[in-house]
């Protein structure tokens, strides 16, 4: 693992998100109600909706355009055959570390 | 030989150090204590119950002089350590210098003062001493109290001083009670609770600083302006680990003093314990780690083998008639599952928080019995797989109980108003279910209830049901969405009867069954809150759709399209050459007149948006609410300005109507429009809201559709005067906002509750016209503002949180 400090929690709304420029594209880190961090792709698989403009609620995301919810967990939408790539993320001392062995791996190569 | 222990500071945890050692071995030390406070140890913790008058502080010492004298101890309290030699181990006291074998720091923690102007006025005290305590006691009835911190410590402050009748404000910065030991939900309840002892709480409040007169503390100002007058101010906002003299012994010091599991410090001869230490990064408050410190200290004293390891706590507060319960780690983290429960006749709220198969946190709220065992399944990691269906309902309850849907009906109080069209309540409509009505129409025949607009149909059901039991089969009614039983419909009676003012205060009285509701119900519910209570409820971005929370439509692409609002569609050289300027600089791909009578920038950057509103508004032009469940667009004709066939002012009233009604939240978008003559020109008929003029005056027409559906608009009145038909207008606008349900356009609503239930209000009724149009404008006292210039001052939330390309890059 390879924890990077992206910035403070409350850089992020309470139940909302931001994005992260990646190389594998754009990452949406998301917040809870509870401060729980979670980091996934920000594409939806179903029409490419950003995900990081959708609604937060409990540990999941609805996507904004066409209300496809996935666990922020695993990943997996909710009744369809699809799923999201997921990211470790976590709050350390209130800074948001995300793992960047696969987001920046790209430039080690 | 006896070595000779020297330990400075008699408290909790050092108190319970010394026990362990003289009883294990009374001949192996010989122990002198130094106390700053001209008294030996009492039990901290139970200065609450001193304050609220439960217990005296005699009954709180733990130990007095006698105990000292049966076991040897040489007391020295009063007196302060001034210097620590540790190459020629001695300690030097006020009166003198003593050589030590061992030496253990019991220094405790200085509750921390935040640095106001006028901390240091008399009357602003912390509560941490028996002093404190005492001046607390002294604040009985007509005295002001301000509290400033709403953690376990403050809350006891403020419960024991409103127990003696002083009047008492908590001051808390952050948005819920306790937020370190409880979740949101069970701070809704934990401050409905003080709140019912008379306790003002405010939340979210910043203390700018504190007022005085002659020296002494008159009132505390808030980053608002509001002054709270107090007679005594105390601050509970936490504790830092006394380091001073460790420091100053040149020991390696943090946030506490470091010790490593056996207590010790960086001088093998020196410990310390309690408050005073940092252990793997740790600080600690709570009792029971420290008292586990004592245990292990006194061991490696006695050279047994022990260790000090951190462990999962529980709290619990310390103020009756609060039952209250946390314990675990109940948030931060992924790959966590959430079971909640909620019993809103009751006031009941458990949530536990499992990972991997294993139970990691917990709270409660009003039901706090099981507390224990979940504890203890929280300390004993126990595989909770087996009984995970079940372990909500705690060790007694396996057998697979669910909550009861009609408990949020049954816990409401007989005064509670049901049917608002006719003022009947809950007692008068179970009355009637004792005298035999057992039907909804036996109900609508002799009480009335739900016989007007019928959207408490659901409730009125409800109450036969609760009433009946079995002999009553209850309608099937759509429930607003997966995470609730209730109507939209029961929703919004409820919220309104029962004066609900917050998600958190919903989700639980109306026995919400997710943590904090989904897509569907979140954004109706931040509606219905916002409608009903305009001042107190403060609207959430976070539970409206991107295009709401953005501010601009979202494409098909992930761009956004922004459209300056055109009152009543009249534009000007400048404004188009803007609308140009900002179309170049932003490269908007597509440029587009809508058929509201104004014109669409598509394809915009969602970074770039901040930016586009700041050049339109710099050009006098304000958000067009293209993308809100709120007034779109006044479409108009050019009316007696240029018209022949004109009979009034067409444009001229559509552009008032619009400045009046913009910015407002509706339950659906609302677009109008006012057409000069009869032949219409702007389309009226087809408008939520049509006026066509004519010679006589305006035919102010409601609920035409020209989407989904087709349907031409229905006369609600006729009016003589430009200002009726607004006021008409507005009226029709607010009973639509207070009654409709999210997401139907007022033709639908108005094919729910009837045009005649719409006009008794809105034409018959002046008194309740006049409500509804004092109702919307004191809406519009907070909503009539241009969120665009809101959000361009917050530029950076619209830009990436980081960019990892760069930084690999680097």
């Amino acid at each position: 693992m390879s924890w990077i400090d992206i910035g403070h929690i409350d850089d992020i709304p309470l139940r909302g998100a931001r994005r992260l420029k990646t190389h594998l594209g754009c990452v949406a880190i998301f917040r809870t109600d509870l401060g729980e961090v979670f980091a996934t792709a920000d594409r939806c698989p179903h029409k490419g909706g950003p995900l990081s403009e959708g609604i937060v609620h409990g540990q999941s995301i609805t996507c904004p355009l066409h209300n496809w919810v996935f666990d922020l967990n695993t990943g997996q939408a909710k009744g369809e055959e699809a799923s999201i790539p997921t990211y470790p993320a976590r709050i350390v001392d209130q800074r948001i570390l995300i793992d960047a062995t696969q987001l920046t791996a790209q430039s080690a190569a | 030989m006896k070595q000779r222990l020297i330990v400075i500071g008699a408290g909790m945890a050092s108190g319970r150090a010394i026990e362990h050692l003289v009883q294990a071995a009374p001949d192996a030390f010989d122990i002198t204590l130094f106390n700053a406070e001209p008294r030996g140890n009492y039990n901290r913790i139970m200065l609450s119950p001193v304050l609220s008058g439960e217990k005296t502080y005699e009954q709180i010492v733990t130990h007095d002089d006698a105990w000292y004298a049966r076991h040897g101890v040489t007391c020295r309290f009063g007196e302060q350590v001034v210097a620590i030699d540790r190459a020629a181990k001695t300690v030097t006291g006020e009166n003198g210098t003593l050589p030590y074998d061992k030496l253990i720091f019991g220094t405790g923690s200085n509750p921390f003062i935040i640095p106001l102007p006028g901390h240091d006025l008399e009357g602003v005290i912390a509560y941490r001493d028996l002093e404190d305590t005492q001046a607390m006691m002294e604040m009985d009835a007509g005295r002001k109290v301000v509290v400033i911190g709403g953690g376990l410590l403050g809350l006891e402050a403020a419960a024991g001083m409103a127990a003696r009748g002083a009047e008492v404000t908590v001051v808390h910065i952050m948005g819920h009670l306790m937020e370190r030991q409880l979740d949101e939900a069970a701070g809704y309840l934990l401050k409905k609770s003080l709140e019912a002892k008379g306790i003002t709480i405010r939340l979210q409040a910043n203390s700018r600083e504190i007022l005085g007169q002659d020296g002494h503390v008159k009132a505390l100002r808030l980053d608002d302006g509001t002054d709270l007058p107090c007679d005594l101010l105390v601050m509970a906002v936490g504790i830092r680990p006394n380091v001073a003299l460790a420091q100053a012994a040149g020991l390696a010091v943090g946030r506490g003093i470091h010790v490593d599991d056996q207590l010790c410090t960086s001088d093998a001869d020196v410990f310390a314990v309690g408050e005073c230490v940092e252990h793997q990064g740790a600080v600690f408050g709570l009792v029971a780690p420290l008292y586990e410190q004592a245990r292990v200290l006194a061991q490696t004293l006695l050279g047994e083998q022990a260790a000090f390891m951190q462990k999962s706590l529980s709290t619990k507060l310390k103020v009756t008639g609060c039952d209250l319960f946390s314990a675990g780690d109940f948030a931060d983290g992924e790959g966590r599952e959430n079971i909640v429960f909620r019993d809103p006749a009751r006031g009941v709220y458990k949530r536990l928080v499992i990972e991997n198969d294993r139970l990691i946190g917990a709270v409660m709220y009003g039901d706090t019995a099981d507390g224990t065992w979940f504890f203890g399944l929280i300390k004993d990691g126990t595989d909770i797989a087996e009984m995970r269906d079940t372990l909500i309902f705690g060790p007694a309850y396996q057998g697979g109980d669910t909550a009861d849907p009609l408990s949020a009906v049954a816990a409401l109080p007989p005064e509670a108003e049901i049917c608002g069209c006719n003022g009947i309540c809950k007692s008068t409509i179970t009355d009637a279910i004792a005298a035999g009505a057992s039907d909804l129409g036996a109900i609508r025949a002799t009480t009335k209830a739900s016989a007007s607009c019928g959207t408490c149909t659901g409730l009125v059901e409800q109450l036969l049901q609760v009433s009946l039991g079995d002999d009553f089969v209850m309608p099937t009614a759509q429930p607003v969405c997966g995470c609730c039983d209730l109507t939209h419909e029961d929703v919004r009676r409820l919220i309104k009867s029962q004066e609900l003012k917050s998600q958190e205060a919903v989700w639980q009285e109306l026995g919400w069954k997710t943590r904090n509701g989904c897509h569907v119900c979140r954004p109706a519910i931040n509606f219905y809150l916002l409608a009903d209570w305009p001042l107190e409820y403060q609207d959430d971005p976070q539970s409206r759709f991107v295009n709401e929370r953005k501010h601009a439509n979202i494409q098909k692409d992930g761009t956004f399209s922004v459209v300056p609002r055109m009152w009543g569609g009249i534009t000007t050289p400048q404004e188009l050459r803007a609308i140009a300027d900002a179309a170049d600089k932003f490269k908007v791909p597509t440029v587009k007149v809508t058929g509201g009578q104004r014109i669409d920038l598509l394809g915009v950057k969602g970074e770039d948006l901040p930016h586009i509103w700041a050049d339109l508004n710099r050009a006098g032009m304000v958000s067009g609410h293209a993308y809100s469940k709120g007034l779109r667009t006044v479409k108009t004709c050019v009316g007696t300005d240029h018209c022949r066939f004109g009979t009034q002012d067409s444009t001229g009233l559509g552009i008032k109507l619009e400045q009046m009604l913009w910015g407002s939240w509706t339950p659906h978008k609302v677009k109008l429009a006012v057409s000069g003559c009869p032949r219409n020109c702007a389309e009226a008929t087809c408008k939520d809201v049509g006026v066509i003029c004519v010679d006589s005056g305006y035919q102010v027409s409601v609920a035409g559709a020209a989407g989904m559906d087709v349907k031409e608009t229905e006369r609600l009145a006729d009016a003589t005067s430009e200002q009726e038909a607004i006021d008409l207008t507005v009226a029709f606008i607010q009973l639509y906002r207070e009654n409709a349900k999210y997401l139907d356009r007022p033709y639908k609503w108005v094919a729910k509750v009837g045009l005649d239930w719409v006009k008794a209000r809105v034409v018959e009724d002046l008194h309740e016209r006049a409500r509804l149009i004092a109702a919307f404008e004191l809406s519009q006292s907070v909503y009539r503002k241009d969120p665009w210039a809101e959000h361009a001052a917050t530029a950076e939330r619209y830009q990436p949180l980081a960019d990892l390309t760069l930084e690999a890059a680097e």
